[in-house]
């Protein structure tokens, strides 16, 4: 059991941080440079996403020993588009004001690479449990980024967090196109220095914790060696 | 007439640019931009499925299914007809032009997954053409002509994006630059400098 809770902590750590959809793999830009506009807009999309990411990897899970792997590609992506349209219909119904902000890329969904690489490289090998697990925290990583940089345009852009407004000035800039590029390109170069010193640190701290403290090594034997030579 | 077609035009290439505007094609934009080259394949080949997406996509969403009612079926109708003209068009010009399909072969499976395909079909379901050009006189009705002129021009202006691209990209190669910025991060930025350059289009 205890294991368990181990590999699918490794999943979760994996789809949030050493795979994360946004920064470190670089996929579903799409959405994410043109749904940041807004931490609101940019949050809406993210759960989307997850939703859609949960349910495909789910069912594809479940019939990853039916499918028969020449015709995969065109399954998953069908069962990908009858999620997302679900999702189109409930977000219609329920949600009207998210559904009119996201407009062309609530369809678009269905072409993220997220959901088409996390279905063909985890979802369609791995159990149920696993896979959702992934989807979920997947999912919740690329939300998190997602956010992240709707938090700062929006800031940056109309002094505003969450839609309250907390200071009064307008950039721009960082409402509009250009700034969805460079405030992106700046959040992975920010993410990407941050992990490797993470992992920089946490390589030093093995290294210390392997050295041998006060006692001196042993002489080494070389006669071994020296007979192996020889021969 | 000529002032419609000519405000579709400078839409679908500048003012609305598919890649630097509207932020759709993010992915080969990315991938396929290391050299001008490939750029200008991967540009004409989706400039390519596009049309002809449209082609397939408008008349099967105007024509047939608001007349059987079943528009809430459209993203799966779409996704399926893309992926079978892209598997379609390679298979013709893996026929009839070996020479074509090893230049641009490679990136025609990566299409199916392209947004800018969906995104166009997606974009060009409205009535009135002044929802998809900016700026057109209000009340001239969307038809086929409009719809296929518009792809052809979306395509022509992806094409562009993804080729300036290329070109800074190869520039970009040789400078020394910080080893966080290097990749994605030098890339995007450079293509947010590209952007504000589009948008002075979007001013005019």
């Amino acid at each position: 059991m205890n294991a368990k809770l181990k590999q699918y902590g490794k999943i979760a750590y994996d789809g949030l941080i050493t795979n994360n959809a946004t920064f470190k793999l670089v996929l579903g830009t799409c959405a994410t440079l043109g749904m940041s506009t807004s931490a609101v807009n940019s949050f809406g999309m993210g759960l989307s996403v997850t939703v859609v990411l949960l349910l495909s990897n789910v069912i594809i899970s479940l019939l990853r020993n039916v499918i028969p792997n020449t015709v995969r590609i065109p399954a998953f992506v069908v069962i990908i588009a009858t999620m997302v349209t679900l999702l189109r219909m409930v977000l219609e119904k329920y949600i009207p004001d998210l559904y009119d902000s996201m407009g062309v890329f609530l369809p678009l969904i269905v072409v993220n690479c997220v959901i088409l690489g996390r279905a063909e490289a985890f979802a369609s090998k791995r159990p149920v449990i696993e896979s959702a697990v992934d989807g979920i925290f997947t999912g919740l990583g690329l939300t998190c980024a997602l956010t992240l940089i709707g938090i700062i345009r929006e800031f940056l852009g109309s002094g505003s967090f969450f839609g309250i407004q907390v200071m009064d000035f307008k950039i721009g800039f960082f409402t509009n196109a250009a700034g969805a590029f460079f405030v992106y390109g700046i959040c992975i170069a920010l993410f990407m220095l941050i992990t490797d010193q993470a992992d920089k640190a946490r390589r030093v701290k093995k290294a210390q914790l392997l050295r041998v403290p006060a006692e001196p090594l042993p002489p080494v034997d070389n006669t071994a060696v020296q007979a192996t030579e020889e021969t | 007439m000529a002032a419609t077609i000519f405000l579709i035009v400078i839409s679908a290439v500048f003012s609305q640019n598919f890649i630097l505007v509207k932020f759709l094609g993010i992915c080969p934009f990315l991938g396929v931009s290391k050299k001008t080259n490939s750029a200008l394949s991967m540009g004409i080949a989706v400039t390519l499925v596009m049309i002809l997406a449209t082609l397939v996509t408008w008349p099967l969403y105007m024509y047939i299914m608001v007349t059987l009612g079943i528009e809430y079926l459209e993203i799966i109708f779409f996704i399926f007809v893309i992926a079978a003209l892209v598997q379609m068009l390679e298979k013709i010009i893996e026929k009839l032009s070996p020479a074509l399909y090893r230049s641009m072969g490679i990136y025609l499976p990566l299409i199916t997954t392209n947004c800018a395909i969906l995104g166009v079909a997606e974009l060009l379901l409205v009535n009135d053409l002044a929802d998809v050009v900016s700026g057109a006189a209000a009340g001239i009705s969307m038809n086929l002509g409009f719809a296929l002129l518009y792809a052809l021009f979306a395509g022509v202006g992806f094409t562009v994006a993804m080729v300036l691209m290329g070109g800074v990209r190869e520039k970009l190669e040789k400078l020394p630059v910080a080893k966080c910025m290097k990749g994605f991060p030098i890339t995007m930025v450079a293509a947010s400098f590209m952007a504000m350059a589009f948008y002075v289009f979007a001013l005019l």
